[in-house]
């Protein structure tokens, strides 16, 4: 965990210093609201259709942030300095999927209220707890499967097309799950503040396999 | 009690796909001794600096670094191996202080050390600009910082004075010249220089062995042959 901690602080300078990542996420979410504002050309939405909308527009930014995961390390020769350091290769994994959890939990600090005021046009207040519990469980499943998905790509040529190809497959169960689970905390008049347990058991279930398979395989994935 | 080679390789052999980039190379590099390998380019120069860093794996034959055999103890070996190698392996938006600390806390060395090695190069003036603001001598002089920042027994210098004025060369000189005490296996573009470097010489062919041994041995003719 200490080299983990070590690689996060690291990324999170670069990310600081360069603002390549998160701004151009957070744009992408927002210009995704302000097309289906126009596009479905209804003053609000509510219910699946507004919790299909809001995870399309994560899933938008987060392939943006897993398509830049490995960038620095891939262009500057940090996946050689790390190797070369006698530590446990897992660490970087940890320490990538950490990054893009925050990244992501950043992203939605500033959209979810964005979409609440564009598209919904109403206050989140009383399902905002069942809607943090269910955009951090879909935030480990963006950042499990991004990482080790992104970890796979990055030594291939073509690491911009194979992201997406492996990633959007393996990402569309956990997606169902959140629009699913979303979507009565978003029905009209808040009928519901708390989502349904069906759908987050599912969602945790798949965060918590994909979590250990992408630790179990990252080790040979930083293999030549 | 003997102690082991500083390297050891049998029969090493390595491809790309159908390329061969080397082929059964056996060499004994005792320690303390500085091996030049020589050879045109793509004659497996940095293949075989790779293999030692365990940044890459063989494909047949045996490697051991002080005792160790690669892939298996990679562990333990990079503890031991300091390369420095073609790209300076340092990130451009950090300052070279943020870049030598990182590396430090990687391999678990006392942040004392960064001042150390930066006051050895004379850089602690420019220590904290961005590395992509330093000039090409400038971060060739950061990377030698990286590459003996953890006090490695065995230095992997490919090209190691590439970009550096005669007096930055003279600075790197103790960290990683002969004055270093390290074993070394180099690398250069200028193969006489390396030679009068050298205690051993591998000259290299297509990835199989052109030469083996003592620099004396190694003739002018010899060397015309191999860049020929």
């Amino acid at each position: 965990m200490r080299t983990a901690w070590v690689v996060l602080r690291k990324d999170l300078r670069v990310e600081s210093r360069t603002l390549e990542t998160l701004p151009a996420m957070i744009l992408l979410a927002l210009v995704t609201f302000v097309i289906f504002h126009f596009g479905l050309n209804r003053d609000t939405i509510d219910g699946q259709e507004a919790a299909g909308v809001l995870t399309v527009a994560l899933l938008f930014s987060a392939m943006l942030g897993i398509n830049r995961l490995f960038v620095a390390e891939r262009e500057q020769g940090g996946f050689d300095a790390f190797l070369l350091a006698p530590v446990d290769r897992s660490a970087m994994m940890v320490a990538k999927a950490a990054g893009l959890f925050i990244y992501l939990t950043v992203l939605e600090v500033v959209a979810v209220p964005a979409f609440g005021l564009f598209l919904l046009g109403r206050s989140l207040g009383p399902p905002l707890a069942g809607l943090v519990l269910v955009l951090l469980l879909t935030n480990i499943a963006f950042a499990a499967i991004g990482t080790l998905v992104s970890g796979i790509a990055v030594n291939t040529r073509a690491r911009d097309l194979i992201g997406p190809m492996l990633g959007l497959p393996l990402l569309v169960p956990a997606l169902i799950g959140t629009a699913r689970a979303l979507g009565p905390l978003l029905a009209a008049g808040h009928a519901t503040t708390s989502p349904p347990l069906k759908w987050l058991a599912i969602l945790a279930l798949y965060d918590l396999v994909f979590a250990l398979l992408a630790y179990a395989l990252f080790d040979f994935l930083l293999e030549e | 009690m003997p102690t082991a080679p500083a390297i050891e390789l049998r029969g090493l052999s390595r491809y790309f796909g159908e390329r061969t980039a080397l082929r059964d190379v056996s060499l004994t590099v005792p320690a303390g001794m500085t091996l030049a390998v020589l050879g045109r380019n793509g004659a497996g120069k940095s293949t075989l600096l790779r293999i030692l860093a365990s940044l890459l794996r063989p494909h047949s034959g045996d490697v051991t670094v002080f005792g160790e055999a690669l892939p298996r103890r990679a562990f333990a070996v990079r503890a031991q191996v300091g390369l420095l190698a073609h790209e300076p392996l340092l990130y451009r938006e950090l300052t070279a202080r943020e870049n030598l600390v990182y590396h430090a806390r990687l391999h678990r060395v006392g942040t004392e050390r960064v001042d150390e090695v930066l006051d050895a190069v004379e850089f602690q003036r420019r220590a904290d600009d961005p590395v992509r603001t330093l000039s090409r001598g400038m971060v060739q002089r950061v990377a030698v910082c990286r590459a003996v920042l953890h006090r490695p027994s065995l230095l992997l210098l490919d090209e190691p004075r590439a970009n550096l004025d005669p007096a930055a060369s003279a600075l790197v000189e103790p960290l990683i010249g002969r004055p270093s005490g390290t074993t070394r296996v180099l690398t250069s573009h200028d193969p006489r220089a390396a030679l009068a470097e050298a205690d051993m010489v591998l000259a290299l062919k297509d990835g199989r062995i052109a030469y083996a041994g003592e620099p004396a041995g190694f003739s002018d003719t010899r060397l015309q042959d191999l860049y020929a």
